[in-house]
């Protein structure tokens, strides 16, 4: 046998150390610590003490290219992708002009294989709606054509249900899965943060976790009655997670993400009018966060996805009401979704099922596996370094995230992606 | 007494001991304002900004008499004519202002958090004469000391009625966390449309009957309902509100006897507060006004002659 191209040593999978070997990009072999000791390889690791995880997909981002490339581009967002572990990241629409047409998916795509040229892979997510507008359907054989992965409205919820009932009708003949984007407008109203006693203490409009739990009611139930899957975007709230339930047990054909922010803060992050807690759908009570994450543990929503929503510090640093939407999250998903695992709240199996498998069976790419014969496409993590979150050690323009300034534990040391390195922390 | 605040931004920062403080200040210094000469000097030399982003009579206007009365200095800037209309952000306006060196500034904003914003980046005291919803600590004081004047420190045995459009009232939530720190008991009366949610987490009892909410109080604060509200589909029409939710004498019978109105203005005369009302004996409506002065004048001193 000739030698391998790399091979990594003492890695821990699922807790057990492991050996591994690369070559053509393909794992070669996988076995217990020490079974590789005596092997060559033009590349040896020692990874005894990292976490071996395959590559993470990210179902959710906002990518801003084209039109709005201060707060973020496809280069920097990548960037920021495989610092955190990620491979894929499927790009939202509601882009300057918006991924409404071919051209627009195409230019994504050249963009991400000009300044990525090895990965992280761009997945364009074409809009629903013509505009956004939500009036008229988008050209969605054309959309899917030029390699969009998915359909979204996001950030422009669709109210008008009959349209969104033909929507997923018409997605239904290409095979690609509706997300939506759960919030109805009228009354989700004003509210620029949750609605309850900190939105009354803080004098500021609260949205009720109604507006997005009247829409995810809706969604469940125009997904059993066509029998055409959907894909439900940042659920936030205890009643979306008990419709969902009520969905699953009924077989309904629907998945679900939320994000690492609705389980990591509360309505409370937003006290003192701090403006990088904002985020729509809000941060909500610790009821909700309980809810979520037992929601997670039992397979009620099925996977994680960051709604990375990159912002220029100065759009940020105004009063809480008039401050933009969003979170910037590939840099840190990872860590923050690690420190579950070590509060025992998550395990590793889920984060590799929420972050890999999940999305891959939903969008329909082959899961990451870790197994001979597979690609090698795996990250090394480390769960002991302790980083500070700032503008160096952030790879995405957008600083804006309520852990901006603190300390995080575990990061990426390394991105493979089918044996290629794309990422190795300095 | 030594005053440990830099900023003024909400009610709930101050102490029982610092409100009693402002009313014994305030009533020393309201005698300045009946004297032929209604000057001191007390505080020359000293820069006032007055940042009135929103519309304001009262608040703008006793704020300057008040500093003028101790012999500040006091400069206004509204937003109509400032670069804020020119789109100049927020803090591009506070960095512009701190560039002039005031000593203090007083703001008034349509967004709520507007105040607490200029105090994390200015090096002046930042006083706050209302922000979006959330807080109107000065009006609260005003409130608070003019029933002090006609009931002396006999707060605890007290009823206070607030009534009207709760949600969306920032002399609503100053009021609630002065008058219950004083230990008076509170109750709220208004359409569930115009209740905030979440009362529960609020130290006040709810009444959506006027009649059964007036019975036993010593003193009604009766909210302006801004007209607006009708437009945006919280309540059917000002007719029916007046009908249903209007402070009229007849509600008063059933009150303590004595009991006392007052209302934060601008009023709306036959819609909230009946017009024989507000010019009955039983309304503090102008001694509000005059009590604005004195309070603002004892606030002025001692955010001005504070030492850290």
């Amino acid at each position: 046998m000739p030698p391998s191209d790399m091979i990594v040593r003492g890695a821990l999978w699922e807790g057990e150390p492991v050996d591994l070997a690369v070559s053509d990009g393909r794992i070669s072999r996988f076995e217990a610590a020490g079974a590789l000791a005596g092997e060559t390889a033009s590349e040896i690791i020692q990874a005894e003490g990292l976490v071996l995880l395959p590559g993470l997909i990210d179902c959710h981002v906002h990518l801003r290219e084209p039109g709005q490339e201060y707060k973020e581009d496809i280069t920097s967002g990548l960037q920021a992708a495989a610092a955190g572990g990620f491979q894929r990241v499927m790009a939202m629409a509601n882009t300057v002009p918006v991924n409404d047409s071919a051209s627009v998916t195409r230019f994504m795509l050249q963009r991400s294989r000009e300044s990525h040229p090895e990965g992280p892979l761009l997945s364009p997510v074409g809009a629903l709606t013509v505009g956004l507008q939500g009036h008229v359907l988008a050209p969605m054989h054309e959309l899917k054509q030029a390699g969009c992965a998915a359909m979204s409205n996001d950030g422009q919820p669709v109210d008008n249900s009959d349209l969104f009932r033909r929507a997923l009708e018409y997605s239904s003949d290409l095979g690609l899965r509706v997300i939506d984007h759960c919030e109805d407008s009228a009354l989700a109203g004003n509210g620029v943060m949750n609605e309850g006693s900190m939105s009354n203490t803080l004098g500021l409009p609260g949205q009720p976790t109604l507006a997005e739990a009247v829409q995810v009611s809706r969604d469940i139930l125009l997904a059993a009655h066509l029998d055409i899957p959907v894909h439900l975007a940042h659920i936030s709230c205890r009643e979306s997670v008990e419709l969902l339930a009520w969905a699953k047990g009924k077989g309904v054909p629907v998945t679900a993400e939320t994000c690492p922010h609705y389980l990591l803060w509360d309505e409370g992050r937003v006290q003192g009018y701090d403006s990088l807690a904002k985020v729509n759908p809000p941060l909500r009570t610790r009821d909700d966060v309980q809810a979520l994450l037992q929601a997670l543990r039992e397979g009620i929503i099925d996977i994680l996805a960051t709604d990375h929503a990159p912002h220029a510090g100065h759009e940020k640093e105004v009063p809480f009401a008039e401050a933009p939407n969003g979170i910037s999250g590939l840099d840190t998903a990872l860590s923050l979704t690690w420190s579950l695992v070590e509060d025992g709240q998550l395990t590793e199996a889920d984060l590799v099922r929420l972050w890999c498998s999940g999305p891959a069976d939903i969008f329909g790419f082959d899961a990451p596996r870790l197994a001979p014969g597979q690609p090698a496409s795996l990250v090394l993590f480390d769960p002991g370094i302790v980083w500070r979150v700032s503008a160096e050690t952030m790879h995405s323009k957008g600083k804006n995230t309520p852990c901006f300034g603190q300390e995080l534990r575990g990061r990426v040391r390394s991105n493979f992606l089918a044996g290629r390195l794309i990422y190795q922390e300095k | 007494m030594h005053w440990p605040h830099k900023h003024l931004l909400s009610v709930s920062q101050l102490t029982v001991e610092e409100i009693r403080h402002v009313f014994e200040l305030a009533a020393r210094f309201a005698e300045i304002n009946t004297r032929p000469v209604k000057k001191t000097p007390t505080l020359k030399g000293k820069s006032v900004l007055l940042f009135f982003a929103e519309a304001s009579t009262r608040t703008k206007t006793s704020f300057d008499i008040a500093a003028k009365r101790f012999s500040a200095d006091t400069f206004s800037l509204a937003a109509q004519g400032s670069s804020l209309q020119k789109g100049e952000n927020l803090k591009d306006t506070a960095l512009t202002l701190q560039a002039m060196h005031p000593d203090l500034l007083v703001i008034r904003h349509s967004l709520s958090g507007a105040a607490k914003f200029l105090a994390d980046r200015l090096e002046c005291c930042v006083l706050n004469a209302g922000d979006g919803w959330h807080a109107h600590p000065t009006q609260a004081l005003l409130d608070g000391y003019t029933l002090y004047e006609h009931w002396g420190e006999a707060f605890q045995d007290k009823t206070l009625l607030i009534l009207g459009d709760i949600a969306h009232s920032r002399v609503a939530r100053s009021d609630v966390e002065l008058f219950s720190k004083l230990g008076l008991t509170i109750r709220v009366c208004g359409p569930k449309t115009l209740l905030p949610p979440n009362l529960a987490s609020w130290p006040v009892s709810v009444y959506s009957d006027l009649r059964e909410a007036c019975q036993g109080v010593n003193a009604i604060q009766c909210l302006r309902l801004q007209l607006e509200r009708q437009k945006s589909g919280f309540l059917p029409s000002l007719r029916e509100y007046a009908m249903t939710f209007g402070l009229s004498p007849e509600h008063l019978r059933k009150a303590a006897p004595g009991v006392r109105v007052m209302h934060p203005g601008p009023m709306n005369r036959g819609v909230e507060i009946a017009s024989e009302l507000a010019d009955s004996p039983s309304s503090l409506i102008l001694d509000q006004v005059s009590a604005g002065v004195a309070v603002r004048m004892a606030l002025l001193y001692l955010f001005l002659t504070r030492t850290d």
